[in-house]
């Protein structure tokens, strides 16, 4: 649920990372975290284990240049990919006005993902949300590693609506892919603001 | 699903006078009035060294963590927790359905107080979140809203060099 304040001028954006755990949720926000001017991004927050797993979430607040007089920022989440964080998942689901799906392009997390997919339409369904009207994009990341799943495969899979997609490597220092993904889901859900969906 | 929820500068007026109040009367350090997706609708008092961004993350999220724990226990809702520090106390409550009354105290106030301060302050912000939906509830006038007056071209000059 976008958030305007009349008051401070502000809109306020948030996204949601989901997949399956180990998939790299987290360091997209830390890549996005590491490539913006520190003008621009607030503190990068981990919930996470002792062993760096995401525990509860994470949050990156990220300011983008004023739009009609209103900054625009946006509010990153990632949730915890492990299975049985499902409860935690759900809660931050709530109020999210896009999704980005981080599938893991690895062949044996195929089914990690699917699982995972399966997860984010059930949590989804929880708030009366669809993912075919909700703003969505989906990303195939570690394409730098061997032994992967081809794009179109995937694309079968886990986006055969035909979203906004991308190839990422999140890991490689270059982290490509990583911007795209973001760009694309918040102009989708500004365009969605613009003219919504009846 | 494009719900938006939208705070315009008169009703922010009216609840941060509603908060400062409560600032004084409960002889607090700050306060915070957020919606349970952790946006923030006020931020009163010595509030120069929080990041008040992740402060309503956090909050937000212990407090959707705690109603959780309420629903698993059976409970429809554990409408306060506190949390004690050497120093500094923060006591979270809930103000109706959507908002978050944070309130940060030291040892110039007690808790007694401050919960004692809370219950009046809740009910002058339900009043104010009444008359807020009654607002709501009327058609809003067509091009009235935000985002009819940005373009296509001002969303795709979003993300530019500086980004």
């Amino acid at each position: 649920m976008s958030f305007i304040n009349y008051s401070s001028r502000e809109i306020i954006l948030k996204i949601v990372y989901y997949g399956p755990g180990l998939c790299g949720k987290t360091t997209n926000i830390k890549f996005i975290y590491g490539s913006t001017n520190p003008d621009a991004r607030g503190k990068l927050i981990s919930l996470e284990t002792k062993a760096e797993r995401t525990l509860f979430f994470d949050f990156l607040p990220l300011s983008l240049p004023p739009i009609r007089g209103f900054k625009t920022r946006l509010h990153l989440y990632t949730v915890p990919g492990q299975l049985f964080y499902s409860a935690s998942r759900r809660l931050i689901m709530k109020g999210a006005d896009g999704v980005v799906f981080v599938a893991d392009s690895q062949r044996e997390r195929f089914e990690a993902n699917q699982i995972s997919m399966d997860d984010l339409k059930e949590n989804l369904a929880a708030y009366g949300y669809d993912l075919t009207k909700l703003p969505f994009v989906v990303q195939y990341n570690k394409r730098d590693l061997p032994n992967i799943n081809s794009v179109e495969e995937l694309r079968a899979e886990f986006n055969p609506g035909g979203a906004p997609d991308f190839e990422a490597a999140a890991g490689h220092p270059e982290g490509p892919g990583v911007f795209d993904t973001l760009k694309s889901v918040v102009k989708m859900i500004l365009k969605d603001l613009k003219n919504p969906q009846s | 699903m494009n719900a938006q929820s939208v705070i315009y500068e008169d009703e922010q007026k009216q609840l941060a006078d509603i908060c400062q109040r409560l600032l004084r009367e409960a002889l607090a350090k700050a306060i915070f009035l957020l919606d349970r997706n952790g946006q923030v609708i006020v931020s009163i008092g010595e509030i120069a060294e929080i990041d008040v961004t992740s402060l309503a993350s956090l909050v937000a999220g212990t407090t959707a963590a705690t109603s959780s724990l309420a629903k698993l226990l059976g409970e429809p809702e554990f409408p306060v927790h506190f949390h004690e520090g050497k120093r500094d106390h923060l006591h979270i409550s809930l103000a109706g359905e959507d908002f978050i009354l944070t309130v940060i105290f030291d040892q110039r106030s007690s808790l007694g107080l401050v919960r004692l301060r809370v219950k009046k302050t809740t009910e002058r912000l339900l009043e104010a979140f009444v008359a807020m939906e009654d607002r709501r509830r009327l058609p809003a006038p067509k091009g009235a809203g935000l985002f009819d007056e940005i373009t296509d071209d001002d969303i795709d000059n979003l993300f530019g060099d500086g980004f």
